[in-house]
């Protein structure tokens, strides 16, 4: 559904066959966003303690009477079953109820944190891929030479460090020591500026927070972009191009990438759900207001709306960047098409 | 020069009109106007009114929006605010306030006493904690004019729990804005509206609240910052590196991790103290399940105090920051405070012979019985010290099983299910024993309500002393009943308070007239200025 846009200049001819192919992906994908919403509600109803108890813990205290008002304030004193049933039949009106935590409805709460985390995803998605592609191929191209142990140590370097401390360093060395970068923060506060200057103030903030969700991702892309690399190159209609006479950087381009690529795709399709997951850690380290941190605040908190309303978003998400995953491929390998599905 | 202006403070007697004109004169010959002040919060508050809310997470942000009838001076006695004067009659029954005049709302209607009246009975009296209990015997507030507010009361309220207690437990809002409305939903929850130095600006979820500079300020001039910002920064390490950048000039509460606080120590940019924090004073605490036959007798319970070594804790996991406490009642609480030394001094020989005593001597792998600990992991240092108490037992015999729930699933745990051994957290102590710390200790407490005595503890005894300490209104007496409260708590030790502990806040040294009251941080910070 989200690729609607683009599909006609993809497939001029095709728009009928993409169109059912999305209905059928959204068909399946129903049933397991419902399942996913149920085994969400079922878990958070087994944790100890409801979000009154989480708000008591907040307030320090409270007398049993203003305890009941509370459970009752927060349509608590209902059985489980009662509470799911109203869940879902709201969520059939497209309403995603109301935040306990924030006051006001799931829907604009999310809206309001969703930008934020779909700009890092994005940024750090395209930061880890096209950086992992790049030096994947220098490394695949000097195989076993030392610009290919450097890549290949330093990747790995990023691969075993986690997330959390990547980042504090990061703070650490261009926030505290250096002064370069923001500590944290979405944007300067009450700066008043607009348009460009904005963009730029928000960018400033984003380069660590992109890197440090990024460079794992980074270091899982050149790795296995140089293997991919390294195991096409050998392939029967390379040699054909080379005999062919087809300059080097063409077959570079045109003959290996375009194949390499393929399992880069897959990967960077399903990391865009556990980009979503890693988001949390950054999000927290960086005090970004994105949705990780707003899932984590409603689990700790125990507001049920919210964390469904989060999690039904996100599937939503994940279900829509692998569709567009599913038509890159078709885009980068012709014998792929949609219809084969 | 904090000196001179604290003398100055402590010489206007309470019970006057303060004329704030001097104070103003004398500090603007040093301060300056402007700045903005940048303060960090671990965690987002639900609604922005103190009224309906108490807790410091919210009076770190209200208390410069909203105003209360009273605050504490540097001395530690209730000061005027919004009231100018207070007198009790004779029987302790009737309780009557003067209030400020001249005080506008920030959306210029003027203060008055209908919305102290509507405050106290609906707000206080039916949804504030700790203010239902503290209002419950509240029958009427009458209102002979304008700026006259009287409390009645159906039992004695002693002026000085009534005092003390109001210092947190009453915030004023403004009636036409909550009149009709449910009080719980009402929109200026989150868009706070006050009489205070600072007028609320916005608030952006999971960023900042900002306040700027209200001019119809009754304090004439005041404040001197141009606005306070607060961001919220949930990770400890990361509002640690906000201080170190300048992001942030203030951290209050113990809200960063004790290693950055002993970090910034050394920092010669911060001054790190518990100044101006000594009107919230803390425990950690280790609570019974007197259902247990094994803790039911009082020479397992005092075993366990003997086997822990308290001072070692303080030392080595508190960064010293701390000491043992001697019973339910803090040191710093100067009014209540009994003397005396906590009898059950670190000795695990002794705590051996009592477990021997009790009948359960060690099995044959060397275990006397097995207990379950919940900690309620409000704190950095309640899981240390859970773990702590689990290494202890261990060394007399008793296994102890930790329980790890997030906040919220340890209190359901603890005191809706009882579903506990022993339990371990904090105690916040809040001026007077009566707010919020013999209701640990007092029978009855229908099941639910945590920080409560949902420990199957019962003493007619001490139910008694609490009871005519609440109600008694001659001072001396107040306090002797609480020297015995203390006595009897420590003989019989229903629940053992182990340390007593203050707040800690990191404030950079570019700050002036910072912490400067005891309740500092909560407090309307109108003369801080850079």
């Amino acid at each position: 559904m989200a690729a609607s846009g683009p599909v006609p200049a993809l497939f001029p001819d095709v728009t009928m066959a993409l169109l059912s192919f999305a209905l059928r992906r959204l068909a399946v994908s129903l049933p397991s966003l419902l399942l996913i919403l149920i085994g969400v509600f079922a878990l958070l109803q087994l944790a100890p303690g409801d979000t009154v108890d989480a708000l008591l813990a907040q307030m320090g205290g409270g007398d049993p009477v203003q305890i009941q008002q509370l459970r009752t304030f927060y349509g608590l004193d209902a059985p489980a079953a009662v509470q799911l049933g109203r869940y879902l039949w709201r969520l059939v009106q497209f309403d995603l109820g109301f935040s306990a935590i924030y006051g006001k409805p799931v829907a604009a709460v999310i809206a309001e944190r969703l930008s934020v985390t779909l700009l890092l995803m994005v940024a750090s998605l395209w930061f880890a891929a096209v950086g992992g592609v790049v030096l994947g191929i220098i490394a695949a191209r000097k195989v076993h030479r030392w610009q290919d142990a450097v890549i290949s140590t330093v990747g790995l370097l990023f691969y075993a460090t986690p997330a959390f401390w990547l980042g504090l360093m990061g703070v650490v060395v261009f926030a505290i020591k250096l002064g370069w970068l923001p500590a944290g923060g979405f944007e300067e506060i009450g700066s008043g500026k607009t348009g460009l200057l904005r963009a730029l103030d928000i960018t400033h903030h984003l380069v660590l927070p992109t890197l440090t969700l990024g460079l794992i991702f980074l270091s899982i892309y050149l790795r296995i972009m140089r293997a991919s690399m390294l195991e096409v190159s050998t392939l029967d209609f390379v040699r054909t191009a080379r005999a062919k006479g087809v300059p080097d950087g063409a077959i570079v381009t045109r003959h290996i990438l375009r194949n390499a690529l393929l399992p880069l795709v897959t990967l960077v399709g399903l990391h865009a759900g556990t980009m979503l997951g890693g988001a949390v850690v950054v999000e927290s380290v960086f005090t970004l207001p994105g949705l990780g941190r707003l899932a984590y605040e409603s689990v700790i908190q125990r507001d049920l709306n919210t964390l469904l309303g989060i999690v039904f978003i996100s599937a939503v998400l994940v279900i829509a960047v692998n569709f567009v995953v599913d038509l890159l491929y078709a885009r980068l390998d012709p014998r792929i098409r949609v219809k084969g599905h | 020069m904090n000196l001179s202006r604290r003398a100055l403070l402590a010489s206007v007697s309470a019970a006057a009109a303060v004329s704030v004109l001097p104070k103003f004169v004398f500090a603007a010959e040093e301060l300056k106007k402007g700045g903005v002040l940048t303060v960090h919060l671990a965690s987002e508050q639900r609604i922005l009114n103190p009224s309906l809310r108490a807790s410091t997470g919210v009076y770190i942000i209200t208390g410069k929006i909203v105003e209360g009838l009273l605050d504490l001076g540097p001395d530690g006695k209730p000061v005027p605010v919004l009231a100018t004067g207070w007198t009790a009659s004779p029987d302790g029954k009737t309780v009557t306030f003067k209030l400020r005049e001249g005080v506008t709302w920030h959306d210029g209607k003027p203060f008055t006493s209908a919305d102290v009246q509507y405050n106290a009975l609906e707000l206080w009296k039916k949804h504030l904690n700790y203010g239902t209990q503290l209002q419950a015997n509240l029958e009427a507030v009458d209102t002979p004019d304008a700026h006259t507010a009287v409390f009645r009361y159906s039992r004695p309220m002693p002026l000085d729990l009534l005092l003390r207690a109001l210092v947190d437990l009453g915030y004023v809002v403004p009636r036409h804005l909550y009149e009709g409305t449910n009080p719980l939903e009402n929109p200026a929850n989150t868009a706070p509206v006050g009489t205070g130095p600072f007028r609320f600006v916005e608030y952006q979820r999971g960023q900042y609240i900002v306040a700027e500079r209200y001019d119809g300020y009754w304090r004439k001039g005041l404040p001197y910052l141009d606005r306070v910002v607060w961001r919220f920064i949930t990770d400890k390490s990361a509002a640690a590196a906000a201080l170190e950048t300048g992001q942030v000039q203030l951290s209050a509460y113990s809200q960063i991790a004790l290693a950055d606080i002993d970090r910034l120590k050394k920092d010669p940019r911060f001054e790190v103290s518990s100044r101006g924090n000594e009107g919230n004073t803390f425990n950690n605490t280790i609570e019974f399940n007197h259902r247990r036959k094994e803790l039911a007798d009082v020479r397992v319970r005092r075993a366990i105090a003997h086997a822990i070594d308290v001072d070692f804790f303080i030392e080595n996991f508190l960064y010293g920051n701390g000491k043992r406490a001697t019973g339910p009642i803090p040191s710093l609480s100067k009014a209540f405070y009994p003397e005396g030394a906590f009898p059950y001094a670190f000795d695990t020989k002794k705590a051996e012979a009592l477990l021997d005593e009790a009948g359960y001597r060690r099995g044959g792998d060397g275990t006397r019985f097995s207990l379950k600990l919940v900690p309620v992991q409000n704190g950095e240092d309640v899981p240390q010290f859970a773990t702590f108490i689990q290494q202890s037992l261990a060394e007399v015999g008793i296994k102890v099983e930790i329980v790890q729930l997030d906040v919220a699933g340890a209190l359901a745990t603890i005191y809706k299910d009882w579903n506990f051994d022993l339990a371990t957290g904090w105690h916040q102590y809040r001026g007077d024993p009566a707010v919020s710390t013999t209701v640990w200790f007092r029978s009855g407490s229908p099941k639910g309500a945590p920080w409560t005595n949902q420990h199957g503890w019962q003493s007619e005894k001490i139910d008694g002393l609490i009871d005519a300490a609440a109600t008694e209104i001659d001072p001396v007496k107040r306090k002797a009943l609480y020297a015995d409260f203390v006595a009897e708590v420590n003989r019989d030790l229903p629940i053992w308070f182990a340390t007593e502990r203050e707040f800690i806040s990191v404030t950079s040294k570019t700050l002036k007239n910072h912490h400067n009251t005891p309740r500092w941080p909560s407090s309307s910070w109108h003369d801080t200025s850079f």
